[in-house]
């Protein structure tokens, strides 16, 4: 059995132990054991990828595996990864794993509120594994309906409104996909529905000039690509913890990772017509998320708009097209997902013990859960991309990656685009100087207490990863850099 | 002929055993029904390729499968009508149910194997006029009865104008096979007009727009199992006899009729999606989901190729395991709570009824076309099928359609997740009250259920069908 394919077994396995578990604790225990079955696959599999690439080993992907389903169609199941999808594997099992822990005491239905969460997990390690565009899709899906019942039914605020406002807008991203999917697999001669097959082929460029946008706009739609991001802020500000964590981690990487991986990658020449019109848009995304988070008074809203300004980011420098800043990418998209993930797990619990999260109403919180304002300090020190953390290396090498672009309208937006790491200084520190710091004004705040066990080793991993990523990136981005350069080197320049 | 020779065998038995059954022992009715169904598909499970009557009668291998997934679509049914059956008002009825429902049967495999258009039309009468007594069979509940007139005035309209459009085909070409017809055809307006009063015909059994002005009365009206009855297999098999007649015997207008089926859908899809937001009555509700759904088929008739013949029947196949499971759990929660339709009523169904939840939530992820359920695949392929037509044709105005139904998709979602929402999220402190539904319902849900998990997941249920329109349609 391929190694790969145990990555979409272990969730259908806890979806089966879920389904027969009758107590709490047997839930719990299905999900810490699959969770951390997970990651030790996820840690496993970057290390023997790294080992095999340093013992030489070729090929675009590796692990490769495949086995024939829909005949007719060329449809298969087939497997690989490179080390883009590795990097995102790994992301995706942590963020996973700790998820877990985020929603611990989660009620009611915990079982049923797993089994939707394991469901979307599947879906996101199902599409990290594929290499063939129809099973990509089927699990980009997959991963997008649990979002509905996970924000309808356990979610807070007006979660009825977003939930809904969040499965219309990315089902109908996936819409326009699949009319490219079609697009791309009748164009390249209806022989192959494998990636690295179907970039070996030619799509005339009249209908790449076609189904560019509409695969471009169909991804960029769960990258909060402007102005189809309306979604992130009110569905993030409703979910529940975990799930704001998975989504702002993982999900919305699978939009930037299938702009890459699919649109750009197979449609170069649609690229380098529509590659300044959507430039535009993400530089438009990034400044104007920064700009409305300085605005929001909300914490997970103040988080939803940083983050469509910072998965922005992850497109503009896709659009850049040179090697360093797509590297930069991919980076930032591990990067965003870990500091997103702490941001959304310590906003939880924060919120879970002051039933608000409203910045107006909290104040001088650092003397009374000191845990978790240390950890907040530290995610909003590594969103503002303090070196040491991981937003620094992303961010550093996305910039220095842009402005590689010789041409001035790229300069152009590059210089544009750098004004959000200063305004990104602005909102996090208003909250962080709001917040934590000054004397506590609500008598009832200062009953409370710190972060339990579970809750401590969900914000530690996250931490551990944060700092790891930032102290030590050259493994990371040496892995990422190697897989980017043969999808640059196809590109048109 | 074997497929239609024992199902009026069967007919017959249920006659006589209808004679000598006592009201009280209906019960013994019903089983004989479940068993000579399975017993007419087992006999006829390996598909044939016969032809009767000089012609008259073509079954092609194709028409053969569609023939056996009509009668196990019509076996879910009886499954679901056990419990309603059973019922003191209606359980003296029972023969005549199943006698009613098999002739109607009966007449769709005339339609879907017809070589000749006088057979075909017999065909289609044999399945209309039993289905307005089945419509009205609460017969002292006013909106059946209602629904049973609407119903049959409408067919016998529609049956006249589609009579109009034969009857110039005959006086154009001098012959009613279909065979002869195609290539004595040669285009001229007055066959294009003559094809299009065919296609009218059909449309209404179809509910396509615009004849699909009958639909949500007669489905709100009818007792749910006919409604479940009528929006799949009626459905399933009228647009495969319009697949293979306009195929075989009008290819020569391929470009009329492909042009009109392109505005027939857009139309189709898009009033059945905008109206289907507005209704609070279940039954009503699918109605117009079971027209909108009829447009998604529609673009594997449009596609004109073996992949779309395939693309139809495996759409029709998991059409009918999803809408059925969906009708399953609307007659079982209809008959346990004294007839309760509305979606207001299934607020917090979760809390006391799960199974039955999880069954419906399903079935409609599955309709919605949401994978990993069937329907994601039978989508995909409609719309693969489609898509590749014009990209073979050079035309983009296929790929244009393809687009809306996609874009359609979503408004669809929008209103399964409605029902959704109701279910799980909307608080209710009345619930409709836990109970158990029968042990032929639960049968019932759970092969549907099964149908919309792995009928999409397992490849060779549309491996087969692809050989099978390859044998059936070499073009």
């Amino acid at each position: 059995m391929n190694i790969l394919s145990l990555f979409v077994l272990i969730p259908l396995l806890m979806l089966l132990g879920l389904w027969i578990a009758r107590s709490l604790n047997q839930v719990k225990g299905v999900m810490v054991a699959g969770s951390s079955a997970l990651l030790v696959m996820a840690v496993y599999l970057t290390i023997s990828y790294i080992s095999l690439r340093s013992g030489g080993a070729e090929g675009e992907m590796l692990f490769v595996a495949e086995v024939p389903w829909f005949e007719p169609l060329n449809i298969k199941y087939s497997v690989g990864v490179d080390g883009i999808s590795v990097a995102m594997l790994l992301l995706s099992a942590i963020i996973v794993f700790t998820g877990t822990f985020a929603s611990w005491k989660l009620k009611p239905l915990t079982k049923e509120y797993f089994m939707w969460f394991t469901l979307l997990s599947t879906g996101v390690f199902g599409f990290f594994i594929s290499t063939d565009l129809f099973t990509m899709f089927m699990f980009y899906e997959v991963a997008l309906i649990p979002m509905y019942l996970l924000i309808g039914v356990w979610g807070s605020g007006k979660k009825e409104y977003s939930a809904m406002k969040l499965t219309l807008m990315l089902m109908g991203g996936s819409a326009f996909l699949l009319i490219g999917i079609l697009g791309i697999y009748y164009g390249s001669g209806a022989t192959t529905m494998n990636v690295v097959e179907l970039a070996q082929q030619h799509i005339p460029e009249w209908m790449q000039n076609i189904f560019f946008p509409l695969v471009f706009i169909g991804f960029g739609v769960l990258g909060a690509l402007f102005p189809f991001h309306t979604w992130s802020p009110d569905g993030h500000a409703s979910a529940p913890t975990a799930v704001s964590m998975l989504h702002a981690g993982v999900l919305m990487k699978l939009g930037g990772y299938g702009c890459f991986r699919v649109a750009m990658y197979l449609m170069p020449e649609g690229l380098s017509m529509w590659g300044d019109f959507f430039l535009v848009l993400t530089t438009i995304s990034v400044v104007y998320g920064a700009f409305s988070a300085i605005v929001q008074t909300d914490l997970k809203y103040i988080n939803a708009y940083s983050s469509v300004s910072h998965c922005g980011l992850v497109l503009f420098a896709l659009l850049m097209m040179t090697k360093v800043s797509s590297t930069g990418a991919i980076l930032q998209m591990l990067s965003h997902g870990l500091m997103t993930a702490l941001f959304f797990a310590l906003i939880g619990m924060i919120y879970g013990r002051t039933h608000t999260r409203d910045i107006r109403q909290l104040n001088g919180l650092m003397r009374i859960m000191p845990f978790l304002s240390v950890g907040y300090v530290i995610a909003g020190l590594a969103n503002l991309g303090l070196p040491g953390l991981s937003g620094f290396i992303a961010e550093m090498t996305i910039f220095t990656g842009s402005f590689q672009n010789p041409d001035t309208f790229h300069r152009v937006c590059t210089i544009v685009a750098a004004t959000s790491i200063v305004i990104t200084a602005v909102y996090i520190l208003r909250v962080v100087g709001k917040i934590l710091y000054g004397t506590c004004t609500n008598k009832e705040h200062l009953k409370l207490t710190d972060a339990t066990w579970d809750e401590r080793l969900a914000v530690i991993c996250l931490i551990f990863a944060v700092a790891g990523l930032g102290l030590a990136p050259f493994w990371v981005s040496d892995m990422i850099s190697g897989s980017v350069e043969p999808i640059i080197s196809h590109l048109i320049h | 002929m074997q497929q239609e020779v024992t199902l009026a065998l069967i007919i017959l038995l249920m006659l006589v055993a209808d004679l000598f059954v006592k009201e009280s022992n209906s019960k013994i009715l019903r089983v004989l029904a479940y068993v000579l169904l399975v017993v007419q598909i087992a006999v006829n499970i390996v598909p044939a390729e016969t032809s009767a009557f000089e012609g008259m009668y073509h079954s092609t291998q194709m028409a053969s499968v569609v023939k056996t997934i009509l009668s196990l679509g019509t076996l879910l049914v009886f499954m679901q009508a056990d419990k309603w059956l059973g019922r003191e008002d209606t359980s003296f009825k029972t023969g005549e149910f199943y006698i009613l429902t098999l002739s109607t049967l009966l007449g769709m495999f005339f339609m879907v194997s017809a070589g000749h258009f006088l057979l075909f039309y017999i065909g289609l009468e044999l399945a209309s006029i039993p289905m307005a007594c089945l419509v009205a069979f609460d017969k002292f509940r006013h909106h059946s009865a209602e629904a049973g007139v609407k119903y049959i005035l409408n067919a016998m309209f529609s049956s006249g104008i589609m009579l109009y459009g034969i009857s110039m085909v005959y006086g154009t070409c001098g012959t009613l096979y279909f065979a002869d017809a195609a290539a004595a055809l040669t285009g001229t307006p007055l066959q294009v007009l003559a094809m299009v009063f065919f296609f009218a015909g059909l449309g209404f059994k179809i509910s396509l727009v615009p004849f699909h002005m009958w639909t949500p009365d007669t489905y709100q009206g009818a007792p749910t199992t006919v409604t479940a009855y009528l929006s799949v297999i009626s459905k399933g098999a009228a647009a495969f006899a319009l697949m293979s007649i306009l195929m075989k015997v009008f290819g020569i207008m391929v470009e009329d009729w492909t042009l009109l089926l392109g505005i027939v859908i857009v139309l189709t899809i898009t009033v059945g999606n905008l109206f289907a937001i507005l209704q609070k009555d279940l039954k009503r509700f699918m109605a117009y989901s079971s027209i909108s759904q009829a447009g998604y088929i529609m673009l594997a008739v449009m596609a004109d190729s073996g992949q779309g013949v395939a693309s139809l029947v495996y759409y029709v196949v998991i059409y009918i395991v999803a809408n059925l499971a969906v009708f399953g759990v609307i007659s079982s929660i209809e008959q346990h709570s004294g007839g309760k339709v509305e979606r207001d009523d299934y607020n917090g169904l979760y809390k006391t009824n799960p199974r039955l939840t999880f069954v419906m939530t399903l079935a409609l992820f599955s309709l919605a076309g949401i994978p990993p359920f069937a329907g994601f695949f039978s989508k995909f392929f409609v719309f693969a099928s489609a898509f590749h037509t014009g990209f073979a044709l050079e035309q983009t105005g296929y790929w244009v359609v393809v687009f809306i139904a996609l874009v359609n998709t979503i408004i669809s979602l929008y209103y399964y997740l409605l029902i959704v929402k109701a279910m799980y999220i909307t608080p209710n402190d009345n619930p409709i009250p836990t109970f158990k539904s029968g042990v032929m319902e639960r049968a019932g849900l759970s092969i549907c259920l099964a149908g919309v998990v792995f009928i999409g997941l397992l490849s060779c249920v549309y491996q087969y069908l692809t050989d099978t329109a390859l044998l059936s349609w070499v073009s």
